[in-house]
């Protein structure tokens, strides 16, 4: 019969409207300022820094390696060494940066930098409210802007963080395990070249 | 497999001067270099006989040799072709210009495989090889009043610097070089 | 939609000449809601029967395969995202079948498995997406689009816990994946895949056998099948003119031989073909989904021969394939040993199947123009590249 088809596509229709009543199937989205969705753990924006203790600045893991300034796909991030070390997290005189500065309006949120980092400095933030009346000085974030605390990474991605923790925690125990006999017994020098990352 | 098709194309084909290039990578796929002349002959060749019967050419790409990597430097479009009917490939094929600056013509194998029409099109706009025999090469990609060709190993860019606050490397060099540009008008 | 007249003509004579003999060029496009994007097709009509076609493009391009030459080879993944921005995971894929093939990796079983897992989602979110935006062109303007769009909105949640995005994953990496799946994934996806068939029984119930879209896609836009093999057309397009080929049989790339599916074929090579061929080939992709969820082993992910930093392939060349849920997709790299590669190309699926576009709309009518170009399924970010 003619217009059978039709009808069976508006009986479908009816269906999806009556039962985006009573379904949430049916009815998926959500009031956007009031209502929000929780992100996955994974989800990714930009990147930031991590610190340790409670000085934003002197406890940057970052020591300014410029392996992400390299390897950055779009070359957003800008980088200038310092020209004195300080102390990192066990204790090894390294370098930090002087200038560390990420243009977001270039970084595509590919996460490399995140990934080729031996570090751990630079993470992936999943704030995204992040709009300004600055076209370019506002979307410049400086290392202040850049530079979170650890507890906020985990806040965020707490199965990773966690597992970022334990790696440092197992190197910094390797660094203090190695240091130790050095001073009790010259002789037992062992070629554990792993440790020690620069 | 590539000895016997080179073997029957030298034969089908009379006066045509086939090469075998080796390929160093573990893809392990070789090609073959066809001399111009009898380069439209030879793929007739290749896509009619009954046992080969590559139909279907998947892939049409330029590429620029400068002088430092092959002397004297040339332009070289290689066709990836497969068989829907025999269900097998690839078989590369290579074509070679005699220089990269004003012997740069190469018979088009679009009559033989329409595929090649906007892929042949692209290359001619972005390489600057021009397809001897193809019925619509114009530019593709860039617009029509642009001049150079843009993915030769060679090619300038213009002076299009635009303010950037994270300027370093090659950009930072153009913004100096823009700068300077800028100084030297009146 | 702006008219350029070949000539200047007053009021009177175009009242009297009114389309006889007159052909009448037109720019349709390049902002044009049904182009999916910056496209432009100059057409010359005759009344309202379209004689000479010729598609332009270009809007987009930003020369990728040249950025790709002066990037290092991981730093090219995230840009393939954003060729076929419907389905980055497939365009990963491909560029690192490419770069494996070049540099003779291994990808370990499992990420293998969760290759095909993601790919096969993909797929479904982007024929999904090709089928609720060929509705809006044939006037069935938002319901049937948003119920698509519902669904796919369900796969791009998974992409999203897996990977961080929705869209630019930039999840695969040479010799495996990046992450481990999150915790929960597969029990969710494994929903998702046993909730899909609803959603396509629905829809088929919706046009299918819908009166109206019969009308409109049968025996419109025929494609036949020698022109299409000539013409290089690849996927959907070329299956629905009753062709045999697709890709995950013939070159078994990764593991599709241990799965066992269906390949649907058209007879008519017209857009009702078309369409139907990518509503069967979703029930498809929903059985190697089934049996990929099923058999997913434990074990690493990454080819422990393959490095992240310092990436520098052997002199030589290859070229990788793979059935993008648009066509062949293949990527053509030439290393010179430099960690850059020397040539970096993209076959891209969607402007090869544009080839025949003149001569599949010849004849027909603007309105069906638009519908013939709806089923071609094209991505501008591929296009122009």
């Amino acid at each position: 019969m003619l217009g059978e088809g039709i009808l069976k596509g508006l009986a479908e229709t009816a269906r999806n409207f009556f039962g985006s009543f009573v379904s949430k199937e049916r009815l998926t989205t959500v009031q956007f300022p009031e209502e929000r969705l929780p992100q996955p753990e994974a989800a990714r924006n930009f990147p930031f820094l991590v610190y340790d203790g409670d000085d934003s600045q002197a406890g940057l893991r970052c020591v300014a390696c410029q392996i992400c300034e390299k390897e950055c796909p779009p070359k957003c991030i800008f980088i200038q060494k310092s020209s004195d070390k300080k102390p990192d997290y066990i204790g090894k005189q390294q370098f930090y940066p002087a200038v560390f500065n990420i243009d977001v309006s270039v970084c595509m949120s590919c996460q490399i930098c995140v990934e080729v980092c031996p570090f751990d400095a630079i993470e992936m933030d999943n704030a995204f409210e992040l709009s300004t009346t600055d076209r370019f000085r506002g979307l410049l974030w400086s290392r202040e802007q850049l530079a979170k605390p650890n507890s906020y990474f985990h806040n965020i991605h707490p199965a990773t963080a966690a597992e970022v923790d334990e790696r440092l925690a197992e190197a910094k125990a390797r660094a203090e395990a190695k240091a130790k006999p050095t001073v009790a017994a010259s002789t037992t020098s062992q070629p554990d070249s792993q440790t020690t990352t620069s | 497999m590539l000895e016997e098709i080179k073997a029957r194309l030298d034969a089908a084909v009379p006066g045509c001067r086939s090469e075998m290039i080796l390929n160093g990578s573990p893809s392990g796929q070789h090609s073959l270099l066809l001399d111009s002349a009898h380069a439209v002959e030879a793929a007739t060749f290749l896509r009619d006989h009954a046992e080969l019967r590559f139909d279907y050419c998947s892939n049409v790409t330029g590429v620029d040799w400068l002088e430092a990597q092959h002397s004297p430097g040339y332009l070289e479009v290689v066709y990836h072709l497969y068989s829907m009917e025999k269900k097998r490939g690839p078989l590369v094929l290579r074509l070679r210009t005699e220089n990269r600056t004003d012997k740069v013509h190469l018979p088009s194998l679009t009559p033989v495989w329409r595929s090649a029409e906007f892929q042949e099109r692209e290359i001619f706009d972005l390489y600057g090889i021009i397809f001897d025999g193809h019925p619509d090469l114009r530019r593709i990609l860039m617009w029509d009043e642009f001049e150079d060709h843009p993915m030769r190993k060679d090619y300038v860019e213009p002076d299009d610097y635009e303010y950037e606050p994270t300027a370093h490397d090659d950009i930072l060099a153009k913004a100096k070089q823009h700068a300077m540009g800028k100084s030297q008008e009146p | 939609m702006t008219t350029a007249p070949v000539k200047e003509a007053t009021h009177d004579e175009r009242a009297a000449g009114c389309g006889q003999d007159e052909l009448l060029e037109i720019a349709l496009g390049p902002h044009h809601p049904s182009t999916h994007g910056v496209f432009r097709m100059d057409v010359v009509l005759d009344g309202e029967r379209v004689v000479k076609l010729k598609p332009v493009f270009g809007y987009l391009h930003r020369n990728h395969e040249k950025i790709a030459e002066s990037a290092s080879y991981l730093a090219s993944m995230p840009y393939t995202d954003r060729l076929d921005y419907i389905c980055s995971l497939t365009n990963n894929w491909a560029y690192a079948l490419a770069v494996e093939k070049l540099a003779g990796l291994q990808v370990p079983e499992r990420a293998e498995y969760i290759r095909v897992i993601t790919a096969e989602l993909t797929r479904l979110v982007n024929h999904t997406a090709t089928i609720g935006f060929l509705t809006q062109e044939m006037g069935a303007s938002g319901t049937p689009l948003m119920y698509a769009f519902r669904e796919r909105e369900k796969i791009l949640d998974l992409f999203e816990s897996l990977t961080g995005s929705r869209m630019m994953c930039n999840y695969m990496r040479f010799g495996g994946c990046r992450v481990e799946l999150p915790a929960g994934w597969l029990e969710q996806t494994k929903k998702v895949v046993e909730e899909f068939p609803r959603f396509l029984d629905e829809y088929e119930q919706l046009l299918t056998g819908n009166e109206i879209f019969m009308a409109r896609a049968q025996g419109v836009g025929i494609l036949k099948k020698d022109l299409a093999i000539d013409a290089g057309v690849t996927g959907p397009m070329l299956r629905a003119s009753g062709v045999n080929y697709d890709i995950r049989k013939v070159d078994k790339y990764g593991i599709y031989d241990r799965f066992d599916f269906k390949i649907p074929l058209g007879e008519h090579g017209d857009v009702y073909d078309r369409y139907m061929v990518r509503m069967l080939e979703m029930r498809e992709s929903l059985k190697i989904l089934h049996q990929a969820l099923r058999d997913l082993p434990q074990g690493p992910l990454m080819d422990p021969k393959a490095k992240i930093r310092g990436f520098r392939p052997k002199p030589g060349e290859a070229y990788g394939r793979i059935e993008a849920p648009k066509g062949e997709l293949g990527f053509y790299l030439i290393s010179d040993g430099s960690p850059n590669p020397y040539r970096y190309r993209v076959r891209p699926p969607s402007l090869i199947n544009l080839t025949v576009l003149e001569d599949m709309c010849r004849g027909y009518s603007i309105a069906d123009t638009i519908v013939i170009f709806g089923t071609v399924d094209i991505v501008l970010g591929e296009v122009d590249r």
